[in-house]
């Protein structure tokens, strides 16, 4: 046993600060353990989302020492032995209370996807698909929705491109169903125009922080914006297209988005947690 | 819609504004000092035009050498592989040096410059955007467009890969040319340099994220349950770019060595052991 040292903000979407608690660390703990502890002994108010404790559930993400991650999967042994270990909510998402953040903006965006179309069957009557075609697709479906890569993009989190960039997480839904041998419907448009592939700049820190190790970057982002490169970019293409409509797709029917509640707001000023009203989304 | 959110959770804003604690501006300290210290040096050894030649091994700089200034030291004799189109040209400038470099650098620095790999390199080094994951950028202020506005060249990498792949079939002749002197074949410290050269070259151009979709990637159904030349490609190149930093980096400190090493041996300052 060892007391270790944590700062935890503490707060909700009015402002708050940084509250120090000491506390008694065991050999095999997890962050998440020790703030249940807190919770047990010193702050029992103390807001915390977490559901199953082994990394499946993407409920418990945070800020530990600045880094995006999962609360229960970061041991406390890889912290220096007087390391004050900081705990923040996530920096791209409204804060709700304390440790926890809205991500319902998340929810929306998917609902901008369209869902897989099933091509028509083949001449047998029957649907084939080839595991080795989809291992590249099943890599994405390891997502547990953590958020922690949208939490990470530069550009949702800093240069305020939430209305231009769907984020990682959604790019590699969009390339799960545009990858798909089974998927009928021609995404490529909307990649390009309605998610914003081109705000991407590669920088992989979606890559970086992502728990289940998907590589989010090169199977993913990189592939489709190849495939807006193919479609929009590549001059040679353009003009074997336009002189002989080679590989001329139809537009992609129109697909409408689902009625969707209002995300929360949070009511501050830029730059500063003190309460103002403010509506920012 | 401004959707940028007011800073609640004790995130720090302004410029580079971070959280993080661990020695993060290592990474892009290091790839800022590798990347310049190899523009500097590459830079410097295309405006030498001397000393790019050591019989039989040609520096990677220099290669193809299509016009060869003869009588300059460290030059080679026009013939074979070097000079394919004869004599230096008179209409070259004055002020530039008889340099071969100059007319085929262009095609691996562009290539090696719109390398996805390399992008996420020099935005995080160069440009700060970001300087590194949960780190605020250096020029946050600004209207950000991504690979939209200015950078939307960047799309065209897959004609960087089309210059930059005969550079593969040409650096691996220069190593195999280097296999023979006067027409006896034998090995040198050169030969291996310029083999190995060639190979992480190789290595890192086949595992270019645009060779790997344009191979097969761009296929929904690469293999349709048949063993494809297509998919096998696809599963090659996919070995490689799961390795591409690797190579970017390995490929790119290598080829300064071999000019270094070709070039100190022209000079006579190093002895190189062989066979011959």
């Amino acid at each position: 046993m060892a007391e270790r040292r944590f700062r935890i903000w503490r707060g909700n979407d009015q402002g708050g600060d940084f509250e120090a608690f000491d506390e008694e660390v065991s050999e095999g703990m997890v962050v998440l353990d020790v703030l249940h502890v807190i919770q047990a002994r010193q702050a029992p108010d103390l807001a915390v989302r977490w559901n199953c404790k082994a990394g499946k559930c993407g409920s418990c993400s945070m800020e530990i020492n600045g880094k995006p991650r999962l609360a229960c999967m970061t041991r406390m042994n890889i912290f220096e032995a007087d390391e004050t270990i900081t705990v923040q909510p996530l920096k791209t998402f409204p804060v709700v209370k304390d440790l926890v953040s809205d991500v319902s903006w998340n929810y929306q965006q998917n609902q901008r996807i369209a869902p897989f179309k099933v091509k028509a069957p083949g001449p047998d009557g029957k649907h084939r698909m080839y595991q080795e075609d989809v291992d590249r697709v099943q890599e994405f479906r390891k997502c547990i929705e953590c958020f922690l890569c949208q939490n990470v993009c530069h550009i949702l989190r800093d240069r305020d491109g939430k209305d231009r960039f769907v984020g990682p997480r959604f790019m590699i839904r969009a390339a799960g169903l545009e990858m798909n041998p089974l998927d009928d419907r021609d995404r490529v448009p909307e990649v390009r125009a309605e998610y914003g592939s081109g705000m991407c700049n590669i920088t992989r820190c979606c890559t970086e922080v992502c728990p289940e190790g998907i590589n989010i970057t090169d199977n993913g982002i990189i592939p489709m914006k190849e495939r807006v490169v193919d479609r929009y970019y590549d001059p040679l293409r353009l003009v074997g297209r336009k002189l002989f409509g080679i590989r001329k797709r139809k537009e992609p029917e129109s697909y409408t988005v689902p009625a969707q509640p209002q995300p929360r707001s949070q009511n501050t000023t830029k730059g500063s947690n003190t309460a103002k009203s403010k509506q920012d989304e | 819609m401004a959707t940028h959110l007011p800073v609640l959770g004790g995130h720090p804003e302004g410029i580079g504004a971070t959280t993080r604690a661990d020695r993060w501006w290592v990474g892009p300290s290091l790839t800022f000092a590798l990347l310049s210290g190899f523009v500097v040096y590459t830079t410097w050894a295309a405006f030498q035009g001397v000393h790019y030649f050591a019989d039989p091994y040609l520096s990677p700089f220099y290669s193809p050498a299509l016009f060869v200034k003869t009588g300059v030291a460290g030059a080679p004799e026009i013939g074979g592989f070097h000079g394919w189109f004869g004599e230096w040209p008179s209409w070259w400038p004055e002020f530039l040096p008889a340099s071969p470099a100059f007319l085929i650098l262009a095609f691996p620095g562009l290539f090696r410059f719109t390398c996805y790999y390399y992008r996420k390199a020099y935005y995080r080094s160069f440009a700060g955007s970001p300087p590194g994951c949960a780190v605020a950028p250096l020029a946050g202020g600004r209207k950000y467009r991504g690979e939209t506005g200015l950078l939307i060249f960047q799309n065209l990498h897959r004609y960087a890969l089309y210059f930059a792949l005969p550079f593969v079939v040409f650096l691996s002749y220069d190593a195999f040319a280097a296999l023979f002197r006067n027409g006896e074949f034998g090995i040198g410290v050169g030969t291996v340099v310029l083999f190995i050269n060639a190979g992480l070259l190789a290595g890192y151009t086949f595992g270019c994220h645009s060779f790997r979709h344009l191979i097969g990637g761009h296929d929904d159904c690469m293999s349709c349950g048949k063993n494809t030349m297509k998919f096998k490609a696809w599963k090659r190149a996919t070995w490689f770019n799961e390795r591409h930093m690797l190579f970017a980096w390995c490929s790119l400190i290598w080829v300064g060595l071999s000019d270094a090493y070709v070039r100190l041996v022209s000079m006579g300052i190093i002895h190189d052991y062989n066979t011959w």
